[in-house]
């Protein structure tokens, strides 16, 4: 009897003790649900973020969290919007994922303002961890330059060492193609040409000619979204890869893989930091993801979220409070990494997440056994060298 | 364009309800930051602009300008760049090495980095833009004019995503709002409200002069009836090429505020949505009144904030209310209660 | 082998050609808005989205009747084109005596909804559908490799327009049409149902968008925004052709794809506007247009 009333007391206790110190969190998805990214992040993004609070709150009854989301549009001023309101008048404490880097680069700087954190998984600027670095922002799951470097140097070291760039004519493919030609010659290769197209082209027709007429082994595709898809398509309509050469997709997802079909993709090689029918454990989050997402396969910006949102809850639960930003971005920087889909990992000082990457080719429609095996392991890049060193980000928390 | 609700009441009434409508949105405007969020509001008064300059083009002139977005995302441009990088850049083609696009940059003295100046320059830069385009449109009447303006504002469109300064998709980002007149830190979300205010209430009243005055008569007259007004000896093209500018300019105020309201210039403002955007709040609101493109503007604006998780559901409601629109309610809601009171809106 | 400003004759031989075959798809569908304002006076804003639903439509025959390009080239056209037919008599005719720019809003209306509608069941990575079987492969120019689809493109869409062309200014029928725009009382007291053909010339204009959205299908991403992108391009080339000329919308579309085509090598980054540019150039030398008969 005396027992019993012990251990109740004792029960009443710890209960009245947690529930004082529960941590209140609200995370925000800031996510494209409608337009280009909409299958690389989107709602596929909020699925993996609430997986990752089951999980974290089933362990931790000390931590309570909330979870909000909205579209950007892929518009930043939209995406500002949002991320002013929510730190402003709704208590968000955290916001995670947007794909865009243009809408990235506005709530970096917003976050920094108001002392938030921002997780980005989505977008792929390598400038978040450089130049425009800051305090407030994690950079997670991959970014330009390591997809430049991982395509371009392990493509030479296989034997493509020609290549001939088919670029978006703006910012962001100019810095992809410059990124890649410097990997590609650095590792001995040479780039014979390139041709810039307009944003948003339907017809590849003539640069896909030039790119033929060049000869190069691999064409380099520095373009994304539709750019990309009707390249290829247009590519295979043009026999190019019967004549030989090969695209390399330098900002490909598994869900444009999809989109396109076996098909028309096959042999297209791609650098991603997560494949669903990677492993076990991947496989056996991808069952429990495909609940909320019926007959879709999880991109590597989803499980980034899935990832970065566990750590963050982790350094939650040890600090107590995340009011601020900062502290709780330097309390995961301290702490090493480690979930069901990365592994462990570390945080670096810019803000820069490392993980392990790997060089995919697409698989025939012969070699595919079940729906969602598109690729095949051609090389694994290890952590060390898939991210660009330190130094030489000039990421001003770094240098100064 | 349909005709205006015809005013039934004499003069001195018609002044008497556009000044009690005044009142009331001034008062609403000077207490409702107190009750919402101010960046939300100062949203809502830069479109409210942009719709009144808009309206001023096919409300009064019967011109429908597909491409407006043009003014009220380059003057954007040009101030978030004038405030951010100071410089004047003017492109020009050279043939050496090949044919390309090359910069001349004039760096702006630092008395110019005040944004006062930034939005000034980008108003001139926006009625510059006016003169060209306008020239261009007002040779073509009606279905022609709607077209060219879209073409043009498309091609300016493509000129934006390459031009290095605009940043591509990024778009200008971290513009510092500075001080206004070197006094006042535009930092602080009430003194961008109340210059935000003021802006667009000079705006507004000076559209509202315009529209009062023998040039807007005019103008009423080459809606009505142009072949007649140029039997009456007057050149049309004049009056509607400086409406055209006009109604630039003040797209280009709007934009260039709005820039410095977000402290960031992008694509989207120059894209033909945006164009489609306005169309859409003047129409809501009633075309050919005062007040309407105001209504218009702020309820679209608050429709956008409650639709933004509904993703692209959003083009289907915009779609939506335009038929429902064109089809029933043409005069649109202020000029609904305008016809329904017998007053001039 | 020449060169030609740097260059290579066959390179240039070969744009020429793609030139040719995008030209055929701004025909196509300036040739339907052309029609659709010549007859009608309506600027179709929602031509473009009609083009899409051509393309969708191929695909989900594909997908769920299991009825291929074939199938889809007759079909489509009829069920968008009625489509086209219901648009008309619910909301564009109740239009007519009012301002034009109200039937252009209406249908800018029209093409949100739908846009938006298929933007959000679809998103935005696009479908896959692949050339017909027949057509597969290609033969080898000397100059280019040359997809037999491509050649396919370019002959059957200038056998549409030629035949459209010739029903409606060589034929009775097509007479009676252009005779009903100019005074359609007069006509109407001549015992023709003035009405059915307005109808009937919308639903066939929407036809042809669609009829091109289904030959657009196996090249291009089939996606919502497909439309979107391509329409303004048209737009601009029906300005410079002159709306009121079918002739005019048919040569201006093959002629301004291979102007496109040749600046595409020489300076491809402005291959986005150089039909922009002309289309100021022709408005400042020639007000109606290249081929207009209005001013």
């Amino acid at each position: 009897m005396k027992r019993i009333l012990a251990v109740a007391a004792l029960a009443a206790l710890l209960m009245a003790a947690s529930a004082q110190a529960q941590t209140k969190v609200k995370i925000g998805v800031l996510s494209d649900m409608s337009s280009l990214y909409s299958d690389i992040g989107g709602a596929g993004s909020v699925a993996a973020a609430k997986l990752a609070i089951a999980d974290f709150t089933a362990g931790n009854k000390d931590v309570q969290v909330d979870l909000v989301s909205a579209d950007h549009q892929n518009k930043p001023d939209v995406g500002s919007s949002i991320a002013n309101q929510w730190f402003d008048v709704d208590n968000v404490d955290l916001i995670v994922d947007t794909p865009n880097s243009g809408v990235a680069l506005a709530v970096s700087e917003i976050a920094r303002h108001k002392n938030k954190l921002f997780v980005v998984s989505g977008a792929a600027a390598s400038d978040l961890t450089g130049p425009k670095c800051n305090a407030n922002t994690i950079h997670w799951t991959y970014d330009t330059w390591m997809l430049a470097n991982g395509t371009g140097k392990a493509l030479v070291k296989t034997g493509g060492d020609t290549w001939f760039f088919l670029t978006s004519d703006y910012a962001f493919g100019h810095a992809l193609e410059r990124d890649t030609a410097a990997a590609v010659e650095a590792s001995g290769g040479k780039v014979l040409g390139k041709v810039r197209h307009p944003l948003n082209t339907n017809d590849f027709s003539s640069f896909l000619l030039q790119a033929q007429s060049s000869k190069a082994k691999i064409i380099g595709l520095a373009n994304a979204g539709g750019d990309t898809i009707n390249a290829i398509k247009q590519g295979a309509e043009f026999g190019i890869t019967k004549s030989g050469q090969k695209f390399a997709g330098l900002l490909v997802f598994a869900s444009d893989v999809v989109a396109l079909g076996l098909p028309t993709a096959q042999g297209l090689t791609l650098t991603e930091t997560w494949y669903w029918d990677a492993n076990d454990s991947n496989r056996a989050w991808t069952k429990r993801w495909q609940v909320e997402r019926p007959g879709k396969f999880p991109t590597m910006v989803q499980a980034g979220v899935y990832s970065g949102v566990t750590h963050y809850l982790k350094a939650a639960a040890a600090l107590k409070s995340v009011a601020d930003g900062k502290a709780t971005v330097a309390k995961m920087k301290e702490m090493p990494t480690d979930d069901a889909l990365f592994g462990k990992g570390t945080i670096r000082a810019d803000g820069r997440k490392i993980h392990d990457a790997y060089l995919y080719e697409v698989k025939t429609p012969a070699e595919s056994k079940h729906p969602g095996d598109i690729y095949t392991l051609r090389a694994t890049i290890p952590a060390a060298e898939a991210f660009r060193p330190l130094k030489e980000g000039s990421c001003p928390l770094v240098s100064g | 364009m349909q005709r205006a609700a015809k005013s039934l009441a004499p003069s001195a009434t018609r002044s008497r309800s556009e000044a009690i409508a005044f009142i009331i949105m001034l008062v609403a405007l000077i207490i409702t930051p107190l009750l919402t969020y101010p960046v939300f509001l100062m949203k809502a008064l830069c479109f409210a602009l942009f719709a009144c300059a808009f309206n001023l083009l096919v409300g009064y002139v019967g011109l429908l300008s597909f491409g407006h977005a043009l003014f009220f995302g380059w003057a954007g441009y040009a101030c978030a760049h004038l405030a951010k990088v100071g410089t004047i850049s003017l492109p020009y083609l050279t043939f050496m090495p090949r044919l390309s696009w090359q910069w001349l940059v004039i760096q702006l003295p630092s008395l110019f980095q005040h944004p006062e100046f930034a939005i000034l320059g980008a108003t001139i830069f926006a009625t510059a833009l006016g003169l060209i385009v306008g020239t261009l449109a007002i040779r073509r009447q009606g279905i022609y004019f709607s077209m060219i303006t879209l073409a043009l504002a498309q091609m300016m469109y493509f000129f934006a995503v390459q031009a290095p300064f605009t940043h591509g998709e990024d778009g200008i980002q971290a513009v510092p709002r500075g001080k206004l007149f070197g006094l006042f830190d535009l930092a602080e979300q009430r003194n961008m409200y109340i210059t935000v205010l003021l802006i667009f209430l000079g705006c507004f009243l000076l559209i509202r002069r315009i529209i009062n005055s023998p040039f807007g008569e005019v103008l009423k007259a080459i809606r009505e009836n142009e072949t007649r007004a140029i039997s009456l000896g007057y050149k049309t093209d004049r009056y509607k090429l400086l409406a055209f500018v006009l109604s630039a300019t003040f797209a280009g105020i709007a934009g260039a505020t709005k820039a410095l309201v977000f402290q960031l210039a992008s694509l989207t403002d120059v894209d033909w949505p945006m164009s489609g955007e306005v169309i859409l709040m003047t129409l809501v609101g009633g075309l050919g009144t005062l007040f309407g493109p105001v209504a218009g503007a702020f309820f679209m604006v608050t429709l956008e904030n409650y639709l933004t998780t509904m993703g692209q559901w959003v083009f289907v409601v915009q779609g939506v209310i335009f038929v429902v629109c064109v089809m029933l309610f043409r005069h649109g809601f202020i000029g609904e209660i305008a016809r329904l009171l017998r007053v001039k809106l | 082998m020449f060169e030609v400003l740097g260059i290579p004759s066959q390179a240039l031989f070969g744009q020429l050609l793609i030139g040719l075959i995008n030209g055929s798809f701004y025909a196509l569908l300036s040739l339907g808005l052309a029609v659709i304002f010549g007859m009608l006076n309506i600027i179709n804003f929602s031509h473009g989205a009609q083009y899409m639903l051509g393309a969708f439509t191929a695909f989900f025959l594909l997908q769920y009747g299991g009825l291929g390009y074939w199938w889809a080239l007759v079909l489509a056209p009829v069920l968008v084109g009625t489509l086209g037919i219901v648009i008309e008599r619910l909301f564009l005719r109740w239009l007519y005596q009012l301002d034009h720019l109200y039937g252009l809003l209406l249908t800018f209306g029209l093409a949100l909804i739908i846009e938006g509608t298929f933007r959000n069941f679809f998103g935005s990575s696009g479908l896959p559908y692949s050339v017909p079987s027949e057509l597969t492969g290609g033969r080898d120019l000397g100059f280019m490799f040359l997809p037999n689809y491509r050649a396919w493109v370019v002959l059957f869409s200038l056998a549409v327009c030629l035949t459209t062309w010739f029903i409606i200014e060589r034929t009775k029928l097509g007479s009676y049409l252009r005779a009903a725009t100019e005074n359609p009382a007069l006509v109407r007291a001549f015992g023709i149902n003035v009405p059915r053909m307005i109808t009937l010339t919308y639903g066939f204009g929407v036809a042809l968008a669609a009829l091109a959205g289904v030959m657009a299908a196996p090249i291009y991403n089939v996606s919502p925004q497909m439309g979107a992108n391509l329409i303004i391009v048209v737009f601009a080339v029906v300005v410079i052709g002159g709306m009121g000329s079918i002739m005019g919308a048919i040569v201006t579309g093959f002629g301004l794809g291979v102007i496109e085509g040749l600046t595409k090598v020489f300076f491809p980054e402005a291959s986005n506007t150089v039909i922009f540019i002309i289309m100021a150039v022709v408005l400042l030398i020639r007000p109606a247009g290249l081929f207009g008969r209005r001013a």
